[in-house]
């Protein structure tokens, strides 16, 4: 089943490459798979991430930015994201609202993704339906993160591009220069940028900027700030410009291989991470293990020296 | 099946933009633990059956209160069809709104696997698609 599901998305089935995506979404052997057939079809697409807090407008931003790269003849692929419940596991996703114009477009590919208890901003198998996307042969994937406050900034891992979207008026020059999400944009969007303010917003990100020039001068990419009005079209073009500006300078100096290699080396680090994890899970539950854990409890053992016992039984590793 | 996994697409085809309703389920349908897709006002068939292929949902909602369903739900069936994708077996779709007695049988009978009129209480239409979706030909195999 999933060879013919594989060979239907070679050919451009899009139905096929739905399916895919489902089955990398709900089954891990499955979703093992797959990544390992289509491996070697990855690699093509270019990775814009759009970030930043819920309202800013990165659905309706996304939607004009399809249009742009649609006129380059590109073949886009979406994933946006939305939260999954905590209470109920259930979600509702509504970013695919702002781009439906798109979907009769032959090449145009949205497809929307909830969290299902991930909290890095993407879901667990974000990384897998980009692949997925890659390979069925998109150019560009645009990766939409659930809305996100300050530190949910896995999209740094998965993205070439980052653009942050903000607003104006969410805080003062303090938020600027605090650690976590500020640090990752490699665009700053400052969309809604027809209100009060957003000249306030620039000037305080730019002076945020302007504070570590030097790191920026030795990288050789210093973050630009671009003010847009989404619902207005409004900035859209030099956005898009600025996002084709980074990834020619990534490509130009050497920067993509470096970043790549540090974004495999973090998935394979995570997929190692989670053998890890489902191999102890399981034999946890054996009886001389169990027990184990239950001295924990009981404070007759201190969890470390349980964890470096159970590493060394279960994996043979000393830690 | 799990309900989590089970996506579903709440769609409003045609011109009107009471769209009440459809939020209410959508949300009610999130809080009974699916995983729904809402696609928002104003949708031609054809963007309603591209998202129902691209985002692969077992379920599709279809709320329509312009009067048009006669004409709407048969097409988007139709559709449906030429896709290859056959009601009842790769996905199941409900419809609700404004719907006459004799309208909503004529659509069971192309196809709809129920009409859900106003005031149909929501563990109804939970217990009809946990009970559905299990048939799915996806969910068989």
């Amino acid at each position: 089943m999933i060879k013919d599901l594989i060979e239907r998305m070679l050919k451009g089935d899009k139905k096929a490459t739905a399916r895919l995506i489902t089955l990398v979404e709900n089954d891990e052997e499955k979703a093992r798979e797959i990544v390992k057939k289509i491996y070697p079809f990855t690699g093509k697409a270019y990775i814009v991430g759009i970030t930043g807090p819920p309202g800013s407008g990165k659905s309706t931003l996304l939607d004009k930015l399809i249009k742009k790269a649609r006129q380059e003849g590109k073949i886009v692929g979406v994933i946006a994201i939305d939260p999954t419940s905590p209470f109920t596991g259930g979600a509702l996703l509504g970013d695919r609202i702002r781009m439906q114009r798109h979907s009769t477009d032959p090449g145009v590919f949205i497809r929307s993704m909830a969290t299902r208890g991930s909290l890095g901003g993407l879901a667990k198998a974000t990384n897998d339906a980009i692949k997925v996307l890659d390979a069925y042969g998109c150019d560009v994937i645009f990766v939409e993160t659930v809305g996100v406050g300050q530190i949910e900034v896995d999209i740094v891992k998965t993205a070439d591009t980052v653009v942050l979207v903000t607003v104006p008026g969410l805080g003062d020059d303090i938020q600027a220069i605090k650690a976590g999400l500020m640090e990752i944009a490699d665009i700053f969007v400052i969309n809604k940028a027809d209100k009060e303010e957003a000249d306030k917003t620039l000037f305080e990100l730019e002076l945020m900027l302007d504070l570590e020039r030097e790191k920026f001068e030795k990288r050789g990419w210093r973050p630009k700030v671009i003010k847009t009005v989404a619902t207005l079209n409004k900035g859209i073009d030099e956005l898009w410009s600025v996002i084709k500006e980074h990834e020619k300078w990534l490509k130009s100096a050497d920067k993509l291989k470096e970043k790549r290699r540090f974004r495999a080396e973090e998935e394979v680090k995570t997929i190692v991470s989670d053998f890890i994890v489902s191999k102890v899970s399981k034999e946890l539950k054996n009886n001389e293990l169990y027990e184990l854990v239950g001295k924990v409890a009981n404070r007759e053992l201190d969890p470390y020296t349980a964890a470096e016992l159970i590493m060394e039984k279960t994996l043979g590793v000393k830690v | 099946m799990e309900r989590s996994k089970v996506r579903i697409l709440i769609a409003k085809p045609g011109l009107d933009g009471h769209d009440r309703g459809a939020k209410v389920i959508a949300r009610a349908l999130r809080d009974a633990g699916f995983e729904v897709i809402y696609t928002g006002i104003r949708q031609t068939p054809e963007q309603i059956v591209e998202s129902v292929i691209q985002e692969d949902v077992d379920v599709l909602g279809l709320s329509i209160l312009s009067g048009a369903h006669m004409v709407l739900i048969p097409k988007i069936l139709k559709l449906l069809e030429e896709k290859d994708l056959k009601p009842n077996e790769d996905v199941l779709v409900i419809a609700g709104g404004i719907i006459p007695p004799d309208d909503a049988q004529a659509l069971e009978n192309m196809g709809v696997a129920k009409v859900f009129g106003p005031g149909s209480p929501i563990e109804e239409i939970i217990g009809f698609i946990d009970e559905n979706v299990a048939k799915l030909k996806k969910f068989r195999a």
